[in-house]
C-alpha cells in the first residue's frame, strides 16, 4: 500500500517535470481543455440560471393560489369535451366565497374572480401595445404577491361601482409618464378614459419572453361594462388557500365546492379544471430537461475534442520516453507504476485545465452578470467541484489507452528503442 | 584503444564458491521475425555463484545480448530452465520478474539510461520507490551508494552535468542501491574513452572484491580479461566457458 504513495508521489513529480520541460505544448493540451470546461460550466451556469428564474417566476404566480378554469393546464386529449363546458363566469366567485364562509375550518381563503385580454394603452401620442389587462374585484389585494412602487390598488366600493380607475404595472407606468409619477393622471384605453391610482413595483422579465411588469388592473365592473361582451365567459377564479402544504386537501374542498355550485350529480364528470403552479411546472419540466441535455451534450463535444488532444500528447510522450519505460521497467517498475505515471501526467494536464477552466468560466460569469444582468447565470461552488471531476475525469478517460499500452511494453524491446 | 590494465594472475585470490545465484539448463530462445523463426540461443547451461566475476563474449548474432536479457529477467526462455536463487523464472509474469529485477539485479547500460531530468540522488533513489522505501531512508542509502562510487560530493548534479565517467558511476550506484545478488553490465564502457573506461573497470574490480557478483557482456578481449571467468557465445551455443 506504501508504496503506491511512493510511486504516485514520484509519478507527480515526473509528470511536473515533463510539464515545465514541454511548456508550449502541454499549454496547447491544455488550452483544449479550458475551452471544454469553460463551455461546460458555463452551460452548466446557464441551465442553473434558468432554473431558477423559473422558480422564481413561479413564484410570482403564487404557489398559494388554485386556479378554476374552463381548460386544464395540460393539453387535454379529448379536447371536444372541454370545448363544451360552460364558461366560467365571475360571478362563481360571490358564490364560492359563500360556501367558503360557511365552511367550518376551511382550507380556502378566498376566491377571487379574474377577466383578462390584451389591449393597447394610450396617453396623448405616446401608446403601449400588447399589455394583459386584468379586471377584478378589490378582494385581489389579498392575492397580490408584489408591492406597490406607489399608490394602492382599488377598494371594494371602487370596483363594485365601476370606477373607471387603474393599477399599472412598472413598464406601462414609465413607458406613458417618463421620469415621473403616473399617479393620478389619465390612460386610455379604446376610447375610454382611467385614473391610475397604483403603480406596481418592478417585477422583472421571465428570460426575456415575457415581461410581468406590463400589465394593467381595472375593476372588474368597468372590465365587463367597456370591454364585456363576449369577454365576459373566459373568466378564471382564482383561489388562495390558507396552508400551502395543505395544498391537495384545498383542492379537493374546492372541487366540491364548485361541484356544489355548479349542482352537478355524484358519478357526473366536473364541468370545470382546477389549475395550480405544480401542474405548469410539472409541464415545463421535460422541456428544461431537454433544453439542459441538448446544451451539455454540445458543449460536451468541446470537452470531448480536448480530451483527444490529450490522448495524442500522452501518445507522443509514452513514445518519445520508450527507453525511459524500459529503464523503468529494469529497474523494477511493475506495469502498475507505468500505467499510473503516464495517467498522473494527462490528468495533471487536464486538471490544470479544469482549474483554468472554471476559473474562467466563473469570471465570464461575473462578467456577464454585470454587462447583461436580464441572462439567467448562476455559479456555485457545486458546479465548480463538478467541473474539476470532469476535468481530472477526462484526463483519466484520454490518458488510459496510451498508457495501458505504455505498462504493457515489453522491457527488451523499449531499452532497445532509440 | 589502449586496453586498462588488468591485474595479474599472481595478484589474484582464489576463493571457494559461494552459493548458487543463477542455474540455466537447456536454454533455447526463438524468436518470429516474418516468416522466418531465429535461434538466438540453442540450448544454453550456465551457473553462476556467488561472488563471481563472469564475461560474456561473443560476437554479434552468437546470442549475448539474449542471454543477458535472459539472466536479466527481462526476458523468460522459449524452453529450458531457469532458476535464480531457487526460484523458477521461466514460469513467471511480468510483475513478478519486475519484482525480481527489483531486488536482485542490478543493471548497467552502456548508454547509461538515467533520467535526464532528476539528479543523481533522485536517479539513485529510483528502484527503491519501485521497492517501497520509504523517502528518508532512500535518501540515506542513495547517499551511502553514491559516496561508494565517488560521487558523494556529486549528489545534486543532473547527468548533463557530470562526464561521462560520473555518468557511469551515477548508474554503478543506482545498480548497487538495492543490494542486488548480480550487477549485469551491458558493454559498460562502450561510451567511454579508454581512460575512463579503465577507471569503471576497476571500480567493478573493486566491487568484486567486496564480495559482489559481477557479469560483464562485452565484445572487447581487454575487459573481459578483469573478469575470472569468460563464457564465449557462438551460433547460440557456449563455445568456451573457462577461468580467465
Amino acid at each position: 500500500m506504501t508504496r503506491v504513495v511512493y510511486e504516485l508521489n514520484e509519478s507527480v513529480r515526473i509528470a511536473f517535470e515533463q510539464i515545465r520541460a514541454h511548456k508550449m505544448r502541454s499549454i496547447l493540451t491544455a488550452l483544449g481543455v479550458i475551452i471544454g470546461i469553460v463551455a461546460v460550466t458555463l452551460m452548466g451556469m446557464a441551465i442553473a440560471g434558468i432554473n431558477t428564474s423559473f422558480e422564481s417566476s413561479l413564484a410570482v404566480l403564487g404557489d398559494d393560489i388554485l386556479y378554476v378554469q374552463k381548460w386544464p393546464w395540460q393539453p387535454p386529449d379529448d379536447w371536444w369535451d372541454y370545448a363544451n363546458r360552460q364558461p366560467i363566469r365571475p360571478e362563481l366567485a360571490r358564490n364560492l366565497n359563500r360556501i367558503i364562509e360557511s365552511t367550518p375550518n376551511s382550507e380556502l381563503m378566498i376566491a377571487v374572480p379574474m377577466l383578462a385580454r390584451s389591449a393597447t394603452v394610450k396617453v396623448g401620442e405616446n401608446s403601449v401595445n400588447g399589455i394583459s389587462m386584468f379586471g377584478t374585484t378589490g378582494d385581489y389585494g389579498m392575492l397580490l404577491t408584489d408591492d406597490f412602487r406607489e399608490g394602492r390598488l382599488f377598494t371594494e366600493t371602487e370596483s363594485d361601482a365601476a370606477r373607471p380607475v387603474c393599477v399599472v404595472g412598472s413598464d406601462v407606468a414609465d413607458a406613458l409618464y417618463p421620469g415621473r409619477s403616473a399617479i393620478d393622471q389619465m390612460v386610455e384605453v379604446k376610447g375610454h378614459r382611467f385614473r391610475v391610482i397604483g403603480v406596481l413595483a418592478r417585477q422583472g422579465d421571465f428570460l426575456g419572453i415575457f415581461s410581468l411588469d406590463d400589465q394593467m388592473i381595472i375593476p372588474l365592473g368597468a372590465f365587463e361594462k367597456y370591454f364585456g361582451g363576449r369577454n365576459s365567459g373566459n373568466a378564471e377564479i382564482q383561489v388562495k388557500i390558507k396552508d400551502k402544504t395543505r395544498l391537495e386537501q384545498a383542492k379537493e374542498e374546492l372541487i366540491g365546492d364548485m361541484r356544489r355550485v355548479r349542482g352537478e350529480k355524484p358519478g357526473e364528470r366536473d364541468s370545470f379544471s382546477i389549475n395550480e403552479q405544480q401542474a405548469f411546472k410539472e409541464q415545463l419540466d421535460p422541456i428544461k430537461k431537454g433544453i439542459a441535455l441538448a446544451g451539455l451534450f454540445v458543449t460536451g463535444l468541446a470537452l470531448f475534442v480536448g480530451a483527444i488532444g490529450i490522448m495524442n500528447i500522452t501518445f507522443v510522450s509514452v513514445k518519445e520516453r520508450t527507453k525511459e519505460i524500459g529503464t523503468r521497467k529494469a529497474l523494477g517498475a511493475r506495469r502498475r507504476s507505468i500505467l499510473l505515471q503516464f495517467l498522473v501526467e494527462s490528468v495533471s494536464v487536464s486538471l490544470i485545465g479544469g482549474l483554468a477552466g472554471i476559473g474562467l468560466a466563473s469570471a465570464l460569469a461575473f462578467a456577464i452578470k454585470i454587462a447583461m444582468p436580464a441572462l439567467p447565470v448562476e455559479s456555485s461552488p457545486a458546479l465548480l467541484v463538478i467541473g474539476l471531476l470532469v476535468s481530472a475525469g477526462t484526463g483519466v478517460a484520454a490518458g488510459f489507452a496510451p498508457a495501458w499500452g505504455a505498462s504493457r511494453l515489453d522491457p527488451v524491446v523499449a531499452l532497445r528503442y532509440e | 584503444m589502449i586496453s586498462p590494465p588488468a591485474p595479474s594472475a599472481a595478484t589474484r585470490i582464489t576463493r571457494p564458491k559461494g552459493p548458487l545465484v543463477i542455474a540455466i539448463e537447456d536454454v533455447v530462445k526463438l524468436y518470429q521475425m516474418g516468416a522466418e523463426t531465429i535461434h538466438a540461443l540453442r540450448g544454453v547451461s550456465l551457473q553462476i555463484h556467488r561472488n563471481e566475476y563472469l564475461a560474456i563474449m561473443g560476437p554479434s548474432g552468437s546470442g549475448k545480448s539474449t542471454l543477458m536479457n535472459m539472466l536479466g529477467c527481462l526476458d523468460t526462455p522459449t524452453s529450458g530452465r531457469y532458476e535464480f536463487t531457487g526460484r523458477n523464472v521461466a514460469a513467471m509474469v511480468d510483475d513478478e520478474l519486475a519484482a525480481i529485477r527489483n531486488r536482485e539485479i542490478g543493471f548497467v547500460f552502456q548508454t547509461f539510461n538515467l533520467l535526464p531530468r532528476a539528479d543523481a540522488l533522485r536517479n539513485v533513489e529510483l528502484p527503491l520507490v519501485y521497492a517501497g522505501m520509504p523517502a528518508a531512508e532512500r535518501r540515506v542509502r542513495a547517499i551511502r551508494a553514491l559516496t561508494d562510487v565517488g560521487l558523494g560530493n556529486r549528489i545534486h548534479h543532473k547527468p548533463n552535468e557530470l562526464s561521462g565517467g560520473q555518468r557511469q558511476r551515477v548508474a554503478v550506484a543506482r545498480a548497487l542501491v538495492n543490494h542486488p545478488s548480480i550487477i549485469l553490465a551491458d558493454e559498460p564502457t562502450g561510451n567511454l574513452d579508454s581512460q575512463t573506461g579503465a577507471e569503471i573497470m576497476a571500480l567493478f574490480d573493486e566491487l568484486y572484491e567486496r564480495g559482489n557478483t559481477i557479469i560483464v557482456v562485452t565484445h572487447e578481449e581487454d575487459i573481459a580479461r578483469h573478469a575470472r571467468r569468460i563464457v564465449r557465445l557462438h551460433d547460440g551455443l557456449i563455445a568456451s566457458d573457462a577461468a580467465a
